[in-house]
């Protein structure tokens, strides 16, 4: 057997005998600096922005649903389950499809549709990042089929950066079979170098922090 | 060397254009790199590399325990991890796995390791579309080449080829604007994205503990690879492996960094296994292929077993005065540049390509630059001094008159001073003494003076260069 064979193979290399207990690994690496929230909030989207998304800080849900029906502007839009987005008000607006639980459903509406709005379960300030882990309430397809990916977020969600999000989540595996961190639109700068955006993903992205700062 | 190589090498010298396009990549990529690491802007940046070092370390000099915990992790997510030798193995695999699902179409993201195994032209023969998405592979792919480099893989082609290739290929009418020709590939490889029956991606990472993969990336190719097909297979090296998802906080600030510049790339997805009850899309099946494809044979070298630790960030090509010269496409196998040099021989061989290790100056810059912190220098010291070895044994020296002949021509650029004043200043990696000197006599014995002064237009005295250089290296420095 292959797997047998492969793991006797490295074990006679290594020296190791079957069954041996590991070498104790070297301690994790965490570092989580102070930042007060102001500045998270300014960091995140002089990132942000930096990679040409759009960014907006908006104090109530309300504002933050009429954000997005601008960004919309009157096209079709696929909205996640997320409870905030609900919260907002954002899945009432017109035009907005929400509620997909069934795969080749969502899969049929995000191919076509303009717009993909979703709930963002963290964003590391750090980076510009967003984080979007898959579960009954965010799908994988929502931010990535449409042309046009708008994240709503709560400035609760906002984290420092990588140490932060893996001292709140250690393992994902552990919640989720799928997360994905997304820093800006979708690019490409594989033919001469030359920038290019919305090559597969959504060339355009609007982030909108939500709370008093 | 073979004259076919040199030949090769002469072509690609001449080209101006060619050297144009790699010299200015290269150079972009290099740029974009240190602006990122520089100590104002990431002051942690020699701890995190430090901190990757050992964490390589400790999981190779653990792998099988590794390997048997993220097959356990992988089957508690619903997955299945498929222990392969080499390609043919990975292949029958496939194969077997899209008979039986009626799979006709397969989609794949940018992966060095099934390049490693031709696995495209091994779906081919058995008439099963594999198409390449991301934008360079999709390229070099329709004009059936390989990668020029690990991260810009269509980096020595301009838009007026691409232009070409569409027309030829696509039927599409020639455009050149880069805009629109970025445009014309999203459009093709949506619809096969959403008609695939499989997705393949490599994997950047392998998380232990978690059964995960981790896949970064810029266009978005990846993540529909693997959520918009019904089938995922991930394919990684069996070195891919990191004990635990917190040690990506350390690994995902220096990879994005060293290969383009990003401190975050623009998708990062970690992977575990198929969709979840309750998750409303994704995969219903996943599987890992961990390849060994001569790795254990490494492994077991322990003066080199370090080559394993690579991320495949691409820093040590667009740092090399040897690369940027002679570029990906005259190294004799996938990975090229430095980490080419060193993978290459251990993995095929030293007898396939003795000339190998002696395409480097030994500048050390791209030791300098390694974010997992490989001491190549070394490494290539001591291949060279095997390859020497096995030349002697055969009594044959047409190859090493050409690889110095190569050598020489780079040592004569200015970037060697350049290269000799880091060395000096200490500023080359640091490397235990004995273990260059064990390597050395071998290496002097090659007889480099006589090779170099078979070639017309030397810089004055290189031989004295050379030995000026190495006092300054055993004095110079720890
Ligand atoms: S050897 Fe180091 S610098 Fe070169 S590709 Fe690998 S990790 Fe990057």
């Amino acid at each position: 057997m292959p797997r047998d064979q492969m793991l006797h193979k490295v074990q006679t290399a290594l020296g190791r005998s079957a069954g041996q207990p590991p070498a104790s690994a070297p301690p994790v690496w965490l570092r989580i600096p102070e930042i007060p929230v102001e500045r998270r909030i300014a960091t995140f989207r002089e990132k942000l922005e930096a990679l040409a998304a759009k960014t907006a800080h908006v104090r109530t849900p309300r504002e933050a649903a009429n954000y997005v029906e601008s960004v919309i502007a009157g096209r079709d839009a696929v909205a996640s389950n997320a409870p905030y987005l609900a919260e907002c008000g954002v899945t009432a607006l017109a035009g907005v499809r929400t509620g997909f639980t069934e795969s080749s459903a969502l899969r049929a509406a995000c191919s076509t549709t303009a717009v993909g709005v979703t709930s963002a379960d963290y964003a590391l300030s750090e980076t510009g990042t967003l984080v979007m882990i898959a579960s009954p309430s965010e799908a994988r397809l929502i931010s990535l089929l449409p042309p046009v990916h708008i994240a709503v977020v709560p400035l609760e969600r906002l984290l420092t950066g990588l140490d932060e999000l893996f001292t709140r989540v250690p393992d994902p595996a552990a919640i989720t079979s799928s997360m994905v961190m997304i820093t800006g639109p979708s690019r490409t700068a594989d033919i001469e170098q030359i920038l290019v955006r919305g090559v597969h993903g959504p060339g355009e992205l609007h982030v909108v922090l939500v709370g008093e700062g | 060397m073979p004259t076919a190589y040199t030949e090769k090498i002469n072509r690609t010298i001449a080209d101006a254009d060619l050297q144009l396009a790699v010299y200015t990549a290269t150079g972009r990529l290099q740029q974009n790199r240190r602006n990122v690491v520089a100590p104002d802007v990431l002051p942690e940046y020699q701890d995190l590399r430090t901190q990757a070092n050992a964490l390589k370390k400790h999981t190779i000099e653990n792998l099988d325990y590794y390997l048997e915990r993220v097959e356990a992790a992988v089957a508690h997510n619903g997955g299945k991890t498929v222990f392969c030798r080499d390609g043919d193995e990975v292949a029958d695999f496939i194969l077997n796995l899209a008979k039986e699902r009626g799979a006709h179409l397969i989609v794949k993201s940018k992966s060095m390791t099934t390049e490693e195994v031709h696995l495209n032209d091994r779906l081919e023969q058995h008439h099963l579309e594999a198409v390449e998405t991301d934008l360079g592979e999709y390229i070099i792919q329709l004009a059936h080449e390989r990668p020029y480099h690990i991260v810009a893989p269509a980096l020595h082609m301009t838009r007026y080829q691409v232009a070409d290739l569409f027309e030829k290929k696509l039927g599409v009418g020639h455009e050149v604007v880069v805009e629109k020709q970025t445009m014309i590939a999203r459009a093709t490889l949506r619809e096969k994205f959403l008609a695939a029956g499989i997705g393949i991606t490599g994997a950047n990472f392998v998380v232990a503990e978690s059964g995960a993969v981790v896949v970064v990336e810029n266009e978005g190719n990846a993540r529909l690879s693997s959520s918009a097909p019904k089938i995922h297979i991930a394919i990684a090296g069996i070195e891919k492996l990191i004990p635990r998802a917190q040690d990506l906080a350390v690994f995902l600030k220096l990879l994005g960094r060293s290969a383009t510049g990003q401190p975050m790339t623009v998708y990062t997805s970690f992977l575990s296994g198929p969709r979840r009850e309750g998750e409303i899309d994704g995969p219903e099946e996943f599987y890992l292929i961990l390849l060994d494809n001569g790795r254990t044979k490494l492994l077991a070298d322990r003066d080199k077993r370090e080559s394993l630790y690579c991320i495949r960030c691409g820093a040590c090509l667009n740092t090399c005065p040897v690369y940027r010269k002679i570029g990906g496409h005259n190294y004799p196998w996938v990975y090229s540049g430095p980490i080419g040099a060193i993978i290459t021989p251990q993995f095929v061989g030293v007898q396939q390509d003795p000339w190998l290790p002696f395409t480097s100056s030994l500048c050390g810059a791209c030791a300098e630059v390694c974010p997992v912190k490989i001491d190549i220098p070394r490494i290539l010291l001591e291949l060279r001094s095997e390859a020497v070895e096995m030349k002697t044994r055969e009594g044959s020296n047409k190859w090493e008159k050409l690889a110095f002949r190569l050598w020489s021509w780079v040592m004569k650029r200015p970037r060697l001073y350049e290269a000799a004043s880091l060395f000096a200043s200490g500023v080359a990696p640091a490397v235990e003494a004995g273990k260059w000197v064990r390597s050395l006599p071998g290496f002097m014995n090659v007889g480099p003076v006589k090779a170099w002064t078979s070639v017309r237009d030397l810089p004055p005295q290189p031989e004295q260069s050379f030995r000026a250089l190495w006092r300054a290296r055993q004095g110079g420095s720890r």
